[in-house]
């Protein structure tokens, strides 16, 4: 088992002909992904790497029963992406595109809302679950099959962590990465509910950093909701306040979203959090005996 | 991007909001034109975007011209809270019978803009939060909906707004929101909307006294005439060329320099500087996919910071290529003539290619992120101790 995607996840690249958006599909593709259509407008009947591509989502997904998108086309054009996909029959969709207009974002937000649909993004690494499938840019040799449950707000620093375990000898269940904004289709409450509901998943890994109040939210369900031990690393301590740290996201505003404010109410919920990242793969051997 | 309080009230009142007649000056003799020009009592502000700008001495009164030209020579050209000063807004005083707070957020939890009102304006709404909640009425609005008059009568009830100035909060509030849409603003706030005391005017009038507005840098590219507002000639060298080279850069106090591809890798690294003893001097995302050029100007930007004592390197590679960035190093390492040690920790995409570059240009490579922070904190020490160093050696030989 695993979350999200698995055996049955059948991959929409939107923006397949971009540079990006040509350079992962092959990625996922090497990494075994079922890649089963791509959308440009303009560009249906043309084929990236072996992969079909369609003008429009709906259509994509008539032809290659399509169950899950990746959004790699440009910023100002992936609200409307997204939308598409929700609209086209698409359950999953997962948007890698960074800068996406925090107003466009809140409309998104709010019209899929009343949809059966889930949005993994904006400004992320994607989504994989190892030996399976992978969803996304992240390098897929660095993870292996396992038990740990990874979700973040970063990308890099995801891989980092994804590493440590992975040469600690602890594989992973599913990893994802929930976005750098903002505003995020998917949260780590979200994410918390479907790893302890995962029979793969025995524990779980959160990366948080400064900006909003996603990690606190996540400390009160998991006092709350979450039997499985979770280890956490908060990036961002020696942030100062009022500066945007690289994410739209991460930032200290009005003395509110400090990683001090974090940690302590992840530790408060039962949390053990890391003081670095090299520290992590300790603590999960120290919950896992 | 934040805006200035005179380009904010240039927005609010192009909308219709109301605010104190006045000008900008960048010049002392200019600040005394304008006071004149306005007659009577003037307020002298400095442009900032600090908080506690009033209590810092950053906004004074001035009874006559000269007096408005004494306060914008002491406060052009000095510094409030760390901020220069290179602007002073002067406009007419206002006559102040009551302070308010109306504001537009978006609120990230709620996924939403939300109105925030208060009876108690003129001070930080995030402290009136903090202190006293229930004195803070947040209304969450539907993107679709908009703001929507009832919201405003909710509003008014709470500030307790005589009913007879119902209908210029409820343009106001329109004003507002239209203002906040249409610049894709994620702050819009006038803290305090004044109702006001004076008598020759009739007074109980709505005045929007202060005003502060971020818009979203990433909607800017559909925004040029905000765009424009940005004080580029302002801006600090190296924080120009990052923004320029798409680098997110934000300069810090500390002697060890950081190079990383990702925000939270950023920010995590420079947590471990710390934890192993050291002071970040800045945070630095290169950014996804950097190519040897651009590695080469974020060395050049880190550097450019005199208090850097050495440098620590950390790429995580993945669609980031390890060769890449280990030629834009050397690349830049050939062109700057450098001291300062770089410590270098690549991992991942084509790292065996770039150990051999570094390898080849003699240059230390670290095998973890923890290695590294200690090696950079190691050589940012014996940097500094360099002159302390050679005293105690030749003590020794002494001895």
């Amino acid at each position: 088992m695993s979350i999200l995607v698995n055996e049955g996840t059948r991959v929409l690249v939107q923006g397949i002909t971009g540079r990006e958006g040509s350079f992962h599909t092959l990625q996922m593709l090497d990494y075994g992904t079922q890649v089963v259509a791509g959308v440009t407008p303009g560009k249906g009947g043309q084929a990236v790497e072996g992969v079909p591509v369609y003008d429009d989502v709906r259509t994509a997904v008539e032809r290659t029963g399509a169950n899950t998108s990746i959004i790699y086309v440009p910023a100002a054009y992936a609200a409307d992406a997204i939308l598409e996909a929700a609209d086209g029959g698409i359950a999953l969709t997962t948007c890698v595109t960074e800068g996406v207009p925090l107003w466009d974002a809140l409309r998104v937000m709010r019209y899929l809302q009343d949809k059966p649909v889930r949005l993994i993004g904006p400004n992320c690494p994607g989504i994989i679950t190892p030996g399976v499938t992978k969803v996304g840019i992240m390098p897929g040799h660095i993870h292996r099959p396992g038990k740990v449950g990874v979700v973040s707000r970063s990308g890099t620093l995801t891989y980092e962590v994804v590493w440590a375990l992975t040469q600690a000898g602890l594989g992973q269940s599913t990893c994802l990465g929930i976005g750098g904004d903002a505003v995020n289709g998917t949260t780590f409450v979200d994410v918390l509910r479907l790893f302890e509901q995962d029979p793969q998943t025995e524990a779980i890994t959160l990366i948080g950093e400064i900006g909003g109040n996603a990690e606190e939210q996540a400390a009160a369900f998991i006092a709350d909701h979450v039997r499985k031990p979770v280890v956490a690393f908060i990036a961002g301590r020696t942030a100062p306040a009022g500066r945007r740290m690289g994410h739209a996201g991460a930032i200290i505003a009005g003395g509110n979203g400090t990683a001090l404010h974090k940690i302590e109410a992840l530790r408060e919920a039962g949390v053990l959090v890391a003081d670095q990242p090299a520290q992590i793969p300790d603590l999960l051997h120290t919950v896992l005996q | 991007m934040n805006l200035d309080e005179y380009q904010a009230k240039g927005l609010f009142a192009a909308h219709g909001i109301p605010v104190p007649e006045g000008q900008v000056a960048k010049d002392p003799a200019v600040a005394r034109e304008i006071a004149q020009q306005l007659q009577g009592r003037v307020v002298v502000k400095a442009q900032v975007q600090v908080g506690g700008r009033g209590k810092a001495g950053g906004i004074v009164l001035a009874d006559t011209p000269d007096d408005a030209l004494r306060e914008a020579s002491r406060l052009l050209g000095s510094s409030l809270k760390g901020a220069p000063v290179r602007r002073v807004l002067v406009e007419r005083a206002a006559d102040i019978a009551r302070e308010l707070y109306v504001g537009l957020i978006a609120d990230r939890t709620a996924r939403r803009m939300a109105l925030l009102v208060s009876a108690d304006g003129g001070v930080e709404i995030e402290e009136v939060a903090r202190t006293h909640p229930e004195r803070v009425r947040t209304l969450y609005l539907d993107p679709f909906l908009g703001l929507r008059s009832y919201h405003l009568v909710q509003a008014a009830g709470t500030l307790d707004l005589p009913r007879e100035l119902w209908p210029s909060f409820q343009a106001i509030g329109q004003a507002l929101y239209r203002t906040a849409t249409e610049t894709e603003a994620t702050l819009a706030e006038i803290n305090p909307l004044v109702i006001t005391a004076d008598s020759a005017t009739g007074g109980g009038q709505l005045l929007a006294v202060d005003a502060k507005m971020t818009v979203d840098d990433n909607a800017l590219f559909r925004h040029p005439d905000l765009l424009a507002m940005r004080h580029t000639a302002d801006e600090m060298p190296a924080e120009r060329q990052a923004r320029e080279a798409g680098i997110s850069y934000v300069p810090l106090d500390g002697q060890i320099g950081c190079m990383v591809n990702g925000a939270g890798l950023a920010m995590a690294t420079m947590d471990v500087i710390k934890l192993y003893g050291g002071e970040p001097a800045n945070f630095l995302d290169v950014g996804g996919g950097a190519r040897a050029e651009r590695v080469k100007t974020a060395l050049e930007i880190i550097l450019s910071d005199p208090r850097v004592k050495a440098v620590l390197v950390n790429i995580f590679g993945g669609i980031t290529r390890c060769d890449e960035v280990a030629r834009g190093i050397v690349m830049a390492l050939e062109q700057l003539q450098t001291k300062v040690p770089l410590v270098i920790r690549l991992v991942g995409t084509n790292e065996a290619e770039g150990r051999a570059i570094l390898e080849q240009a003699h240059l230390p490579a670290a095998a973890s992120l923890a290695e590294g922070a200690r090696l950079a904190v190691a050589a940012a020490n014996a940097g500094a101790n360099a002159g302390t160093n050679a005293e105690s050696h030749a003590g020794g030989g002494a001895a």
